[in-house]
Order: C-alpha cells, then structure tokens, then sequence
C-alpha cells in the first residue's frame, strides 16, 4: 500500500519534470489560434505542421540548422584526430615533460570559458583579417573556439582508452611489418572507437548547445547564425510567433535527445561534469 | 626506439593539439589578464586610439562600484539557491527512486533525462512560454493571467532558478542514485540487525557512505550554476530591467560588448576566473578523497 503511494508520486514528478517537453512539441504541432488563445489547453484536435513550415520558410530555420550542424560535425571530427594522437603521445611514450603537460591539461579545463569572451573576440578579429573564413562573423570561428574547449576533455578521457590497448599488440604488429603510421590508425583507432564516440557526443552536445560565442562572434552575418542565436532573435517582446518559436526549440532538441540517449550510461559513471550548456 | 625518437615521436603527435590549445586557450588566458589592466574602449578598438595602461585601475573601479557589489552577492545568492534546490531535489527523488518498481524508476529517469539534455536556450525558451504573461498555461491554470513573472526582481530571478533546477537536478538524481546502490547489501542489513531504525539507517550508515559523492555533485553544481549565463540572458533579455538581475557573469558580457568597456569586462572575467579557481580546488580535493584516478 505505502509503496504504491510512492510509486503514485513519482509518476506525478515525472509528468512535471516531462511537462514542459511535452508542451514544447504540442505547441509546435497546435494551429495558431489555439496557440495565443487566452485558454491554453495542455491538449489539440488539429495538429498541424504549419509552424514548422513557418520556423523553417520565414525564420529560415533550416540554414542555421545546417550551420550547426557544420559547425558541430567539423568539431567533432576534429576533435577526434588531434585528441586521439594527442592522447596516443601522452600514454605511449615516455619523455620528459610529460607530466607538466597532463597537469596543464586538467587546469585549463578548470578555466571558465565565458570569462574568455574577450580575449577571443579580439584574437577572432585579426585572424579574421588574415584568414576571413576564420574570423568574426564566420562559421570557422564558433569551430575554432569550440575545437579548443572540447579538447582538454577529450584527451583526458581518451588517455583511459588508449592506456587499455595492451603494448603487445603494437609489437605483434611491428613484427607482422607493418608501419607505425598504420598501427596507428588501422589497429589501435578503431580498438579505441568506443572512447571516442563518447568523447564526440559531448563536443558534439557543446558545439551544439553554444549561445553565448555564437551571440559575441557572428555580429552582422545573420546568414552564418546558429540555432540557439537564431531561437533568440524571433523572441521579440510582445509579439512572439509562439508557433515558431516551439517548433524550432523542438528542432533543436531532437538531435541532442538522441545522442543524449547513446551516451547516458557513461554519464552516469562519472563523465558527466562535462555536460551542461 | 631511443629515448630521443620516442620524445621526437611524442611530439610530433601533440603539435595539433598544442597548436590548438596555445592559441585559443592560453594566449586568451594571457590576453584576459592583458586586456584587464589597460582602458580598453571603443575609441581604442575601432579608432586605433593609444592605449592607457592603468595597471589595476579597472579592478579598482570594480571594487569601488556600487553595482559590482550587487552583482556579486546576486551571482552568490542566485547559485546558492539553485544549488540548495537541485541538491534536496535530487537527493529526494534519487530516495524515492530507490523505492519503486523498475518501471516507474525507468519512466521517472526517462523524464529527468529529457530536462537534462534540453539545450539551454531552448529550455529558457519553453519556460518563457509555459509562464508567458497572457498565453501561458501555468498562468492559465492558477487563474492569474496578465501576470508577468519576469518583470519584478524576485520572480524573474525565481523563474530562472526553477530552470536551472529542472536541467540540472537530473545529474544530482542520477548519481545519487548510483551512489546509494552501490551501497553493498550487508551494510544495511547488518545496521537493521543492530536494530537501527529507517531514519537512523539513513542517517548514521547511508549519509556518511556517501559523503563523498555528495561533496562532488555539490562542488560541481556550485561552478555550473556560478556561471550561469544563459539562462539568465534569454529569460530576462540580457539583464533583467535597468540591469536588475545581471549575474556576474552577464555583467561582464553587457560591460564589455554593450558598454564597451572591454578592459573592465576583461577583469570581471578575471575575478570570476579566481573565484572558480578557488572552488575548483575544493572540487580536486574532494575527488582525490572520494578516490577518484586524477
């Protein structure tokens, strides 16, 4: 009886916590007039996809879906190459300043990176008059940025992974002749594939969920936008298309519940503190 | 390989990653700390106006600012409350879920899980709209529509500690949870063999097995919500009215990129870098405690 109380509440706090999910997707699927009627009913007899259409004709959703997109795939890969041959020089070999460097990497991640708005917007400024596609205004610059915060992570975490592949199997592999440029990438990347693919999930969910670099980098170029900045500029005071505006929240969630799902039980075992926008 | 190929080696696979994190972390740290000590406004950006070195004059008008102090205890304040509200949320229902059948466990996680992996920006959004002065529906069903929850001071700092509660209690929840079942059987069984009650159980066995994970969740949710910038920025338009609601964080945005005011910006920055510094350490000390590998 008493557990059967219990079990009756947490229901009752999962479909609150669930709530506002729930109303995201039933009022980007609502008709307009049932949107800014003054009676909100937490129910529709006329879903309809014409928010969407709207999110994605008149607030051209779908480019700055692309750009983020882009910009979190280019990071993602990116981040794999380096962190992975960065972590394969941190646990394979031995030389001197090793452990100075591994100290490094755990400080810097403790560095807020939103006090660093600054500085990057400056250094983001003259790369940009040398190299325009990596300059304010420009996509290259949310990737730039994003690259560098999601790296001491990822080398950190792949350092368990790489350390894992036994040192036999390099000298197996030497013996069998072949190169260490092909142990490297045909033996020991895909061993260490599943370290990557979470590490890749959480730059992903980074690059991805990034308000504040979007906000400070792309000034003027509204076509470069990313979805959080994008979301922003159609919340105009007292005259919000409400429609859109859960229609495009609902876009952007998607992608981020899925991958959120591949990587849960990883987050639980202690990962999580790299996650959170 | 020699001990010099090896470094050569080693070195050759790190330059990409030095590459990146030289350039877009520590020259930007240096910069920071540059920036922070020179009167750096709109005249010296745009015009290419000389720069004034005042060494620690911007952190002097800081600390002599009325609204820097404000801004401080509301940063503190604000993170305090989030902190407090998602560490009793999360430890509740990380109790409660250890009392119910699978299936209602798994259907309240699924939800957490849901409020967890909601971006910000769109989470802030749906908030905005679930207590939207005219069509909102928290409006609707408490019957006080016309309400603005985001124009007074307090309910607007309110709404946006309810936010960040909801996406973060899910990760104080989970881990909680983790930590309880990992709890070896005996233990308990032993303390009900003892005699202990429920409450003295929970107290006397359960707390202190888990005091250590309890540190970390803690620590690690003071520097989230210490830094809190979104949430803040979408749900009160950058600041809240006349700047009332402006965390540390925000208020180094709005000085640098609105006002101008880089070099002060850039010393906010530099305070608010030390004091996470500062709890940050707290944070590896109590790892280490807990016996996590560093």
């Amino acid at each position: 009886m008493r557990r059967w109380i219990t079990e009756a509440f947490v229901l009752v706090i999962a479909a609150v916590v669930a709530f506002p999910l729930f109303w995201m997707v039933l009022s980007a699927f609502k008709p307009e007039d049932e949107i800014i009627s003054a009676d909100p009913v937490p129910w529709t007899t006329r879903p309809t996809l014409d928010s969407f259409t709207r999110a994605l004709t008149v607030a051209n959703f779908g480019r700055y879906f692309m750009n983020s997109v882009i910009v979190a795939l280019i990071v993602v890969v990116l981040s794999i190459l380096i962190s992975f041959l960065a972590a394969t020089a941190l646990t394979r070999f031995r030389f001197r300043s090793r452990t100075t460097l591994l100290i490094m990497l755990l400080v810097v991640q403790m560095v807020p990176v939103e006090a660093l708005t600054v500085p990057l917007f400056f250094l983001m400024r003259s790369v940009g008059d040398s190299v325009p596609a990596f300059g304010l205004n420009h996509l290259g610059s949310l990737v730039l940025v994003h690259l560098a915060f999601s790296l001491p992570f990822a080398i950190w975490m792949l350092r368990g992974f790489v350390a894992a592949v036994p040192v036999e199997l390099e000298e197996a592999a030497t013996l069998d002749g072949a190169s260490r440029f092909r142990f490297l990438w045909q033996v020991l990347f895909p061993l260490v594939a599943p370290g990557l693919v979470a590490t890749s999930v959480l730059s992903f969910i980074h690059a991805w969920n990034d308000f504040l670099f979007a906000k400070t980098f792309i000034i003027s170029a509204v076509e470069n936008q990313t979805l959080p900045l994008a979301l922003q500029v159609f919340v105009k005071p007292d005259q919000n298309d409400w429609g859109a505006i859960m229609a495009g929240s609902t876009l952007m969630t998607i992608p981020v519940l899925i991958f959120f799902m591949f990587v849960q039980r990883r987050l639980v075992s202690g990962l999580a503190g790299a996650v959170k926008g | 390989m020699t001990a010099k190929g090896q470094g050569r080696t080693a070195f050759a696979y790190l330059v990409p990653a030095l590459l990146v994190l030289g350039g877009l972390l520590a020259y930007p740290i240096y910069q920071l700390v540059l920036i922070s000590v020179y009167d750096y406004g709109q005249e010296q950006v745009s015009g290419g106006a000389p720069l004034v070195f005042l060494g620690l004059g911007n952190y002097q008008k800081l600390l002599a600012d009325q609204q820097f102090w404000t801004v401080l205890g509301q940063t503190v304040a604000f993170a305090a409350v989030c902190v407090v509200g998602t560490l009793l949320v999360g430890a509740f229902l990380a109790i409660l879920a250890t009392r119910v059948r699978t299936w209602v466990r798994m259907t309240l996680f699924l939800a957490a899980l849901g409020a967890w992996s909601t971006p910000a920006v769109a989470g802030s959004t749906i908030w905005l709209f679930l207590f939207d002065a005219n069509f909102g529906f928290v409006n609707e069903v408490l019957g006080i529509q016309g309400f603005s929850w985001t124009f007074d001071k307090w309910t607007a700092f309110g709404l946006v500690a309810a936010q960040v509660i909801w996406c973060s209690f899910p990760f104080v929840m989970v881990t909680l949870y983790a930590g309880i079942k990992a709890i070896p059987g005996e233990v308990l069984e032993a303390a009900a063999l003892d005699g202990a009650s429920a409450f003295r159980t929970a107290w006397s066995v359960t707390l202190p097995l888990l005091r250590p994970i309890i540190l970390v969740v803690t620590i690690q949710s003071i520097i989230w919500d210490f830094k809190v910038f979104t949430q803040i920025y979408v749900m009160t338009g950058g600041g809240g009215i006349a700047g009332r609601n402006l965390v540390l964080n925000v208020y180094a945005y709005q000085q640098a990129f609105a006002a101008s005011e880089y070099g002060l910006g850039a010393a906010i920055g530099v305070v608010m870098t030390v004091l996470l510094l500062v709890i940050t350490l707290f944070y590896l000390r109590a790892l280490k405690r807990s016996g996590e590998v560093l």
